[in-house]
């Protein structure tokens, strides 16, 4: 800890010997930027409470709808804490030992020790302005960002949730939760957004998290729901969900929310934002039609609950290709992955005999998949001038995406394993037999959602 | 008098329902119930097509005059037919008293339809 002080007192001497002799006009917060971004903030965390908490627990039977909301809502808690502890230094400050740099950040910014409110976020998309040390810096100020981060920590394990929903025990949740977010989330985060991380590096595109959120967490889903073993009562076949309103009203709100977690994640208030905003919208609306399309004509009937999972599938695709795609690039992503979404869930799954309860993997790991690949074929130069997918005859672009995908998926996937592992020798993770049929709401918080009390 | 409880198809409670207010059975009870038994029902859920043995069905519950049980029983029998498995079933018992709480009436002067 020495050593980081050390160097830190050194810093701060060369930044105000570099202070004095700048002459650019002093960095300034944009109001604009800043007052977006505390919005966008604000929507993010209506995709876990309650957006998540309303789709997942709709997709759940009545006697453990409580535990899934409690679930998302304990995370809200426990991640943000930990996220200002370590989690945001340990994803996206530098780390001083040289050889960890590009993996994992360190200690500077443990307890958010070092940072001002009137600091400007060292993060940026396309605003930037040159600071008084000659380093550019962002537009809005470091506390946004680092709270606008903290939302998305906070959601991507809540998404695992999906594949262990109806039979994890609570205190086995609470531990393994924390240990991945530490372990698995915090040095993807790292690797993918941090200006020290490798794939930030080679180039690898993701705009607002397909791979750091949605590949991770899809990934972490399939992994668990096959280690903790199917639910007493899964034959083959998905369980009815016990009320299909909040379903839909969750993916409403999840749908509202990815305006945030989208066009938030360009960092400031302009045309960038405004292309993501509109991409997200459509591909969503586009992979919400197609899955309600073969609905109708394989099954006859066009669903709500399809419509729901198809609108999710879109947004969860467009998320890496958000900031890259132009509305053609939207239209085939939110296509696309309906169509591989509707084919894994409703046969790939059944097949493989997996009890993914919600479709954490097959919606999530799927989507961000196809997201990931299809930001390296269709990212295009009309949007960022610097940027352009195999289609526009860049196919180094797809090689580094492809390289990103599977190297999220193995970490992910290993570090996973071990971490369950983990848990269940130390705390357990299956609930008993005799509880999982009583519910998890009875047997895990002594309450239950419908009573017939006044 | 005699409590009549039919367990019939929600797809049939308006055909049960006219059929009883067409011979004058103008009151009864009803609920959505969940039930297992020979019958099972097509679910799809995001694209799974599956047979389900939780049965959803309504259940009616009618109290009436003996006069009246042998109409409202085949009221109820013919309007819930369709032939197929799972048409449901009925049940018929005594009720031993009635009391209308407003009058203080009792017997089956304290039924509705007279």
């Amino acid at each position: 800890m020495k050593k980081y002080i050390i160097s830190f007192i050194a810093l701060i001497g060369l930044l105000s010997s570099a202070a004095a002799q700048t002459t650019a006009a002093a960095p300034k917060i944009d109001t604009g930027d800043t007052a977006w971004m505390i919005v966008a903030t604000a929507f993010v965390l209506l995709m876990s409470i309650p957006g998540l908490a309303l789709f997942y627990g709709g997709l759940v039977r009545r006697k453990n709808v409580l535990n899934v909301f409690m679930q998302v809502f304990f995370l809200v808690g426990i991640i943000s804490v930990e996220w200002v502890i370590v989690g945001y230094s340990n994803s996206f400050s530098s780390n001083s030992i040289e050889f960890l740099k590009p993996f994992i950040g360190g200690f500077d910014w443990a307890f958010l020790n070092n940072i001002n409110i009137n600091d400007l976020s060292p993060y940026f998309i396309s605003h930037s302005q040159l600071a008084a040390n000659g380093s550019q810096v962002g537009t809005i100020p470091h506390v946004v960002f680092i709270m606008f981060q903290c939302m998305f920590a906070v959601i991507t394990p809540a998404l695992i949730i999906g594949a262990f929903a109806e039979r994890i025990n609570f205190k086995g949740f609470v531990v393994f939760s924390i240990l991945w977010s530490l372990l698995i989330y915090n040095p993807v985060a790292h690797w993918v957004w941090s200006a020290d991380g490798w794939l930030f590096k080679l180039g690898a595109l993701d705009f607002a998290g397909g791979t750091v959120v949605h590949i991770n967490a899809g990934i972490a889903a399939i992994v668990t729901a096959v280690m903790l073993g199917r639910r007493r009562d899964y034959k083959e076949h998905a369980l009815p969900p016990h009320n299909i309103t909040y379903v839909a009203m969750g993916a409403g709100l999840l749908w509202m929310g990815w305006f945030g977690f989208n066009a938030g994640s360009g960092l400031a208030a302009d045309g960038l934002a405004g292309n993501a905003l509109m991409v997200t919208h459509i591909a969503a609306a586009a992979a919400a039609i197609t899955w309600t399309l073969l609905d109708w004509i394989i099954d006859r009937r066009p669903t709500v609950v399809g419509i729901s999972t198809g609108a999710v599938g879109g947004l969860v695709a467009i998320t890496p290709a958000a900031g890259f795609v132009g509305i053609g690039g939207a239209l085939v992503i939110g296509i696309v992955v309906s169509l591989i979404c509707f084919c894994m869930v409703a046969y790939v799954k059944p097949k493989l005999g997996y009890d993914d309860s919600l479709d954490a993997f097959g919606v999530h790991g799927i989507g961000g998949i196809i997201g990931a690949i299809l930001t390296g074929v269709l990212a295009s130069p009309l949007i960022q001038a610097s940027y352009k997918g195999a289609i526009y005859g860049n196919f180094h672009q797809l090689w580094i995406q492809l390289l990103a995908v599977g190297t999220t998926i193995i970490f992910s996937g290993v570090g996973t394993f071990l971490l369950f592992k983990l848990t269940d020798k130390l705390v357990g993770v299956r609930v008993s037999d005799k509880n999982e049929a009583i519910g998890l709401d009875e047997t895990q918080h002594g309450e239950t959602a419908y009573t017939i009390f006044d | 008098m005699k409590k009549i409880e039919a367990i019939i198809r929600k797809s049939k409670f308006e055909d049960v329902k006219q059929a009883l207010y067409d011979v004058g059975i103008e009151w009864f009870s009803y609920w959505d119930i969940t039930g297992l038994g020979k019958s099972t029902e097509e679910q799809v859920v995001r694209g799974q097509v599956f047979k389900s043995g939780y049965i959803q069905r309504r259940m009616i519950s009618i109290v009436v005059r003996d006069v009246n049980m042998e109409k409202t029983v085949n009221a109820i029998l013919n309007s819930a037919w369709t032939g197929e498995t799972g048409d449901g079933k009925l049940f018929v018992s005594d009720i031993q008293e009635t009391f209308r709480i407003r009058t203080k009436e009792s017997g089956s002067d304290a039924l509705f339809n007279k």
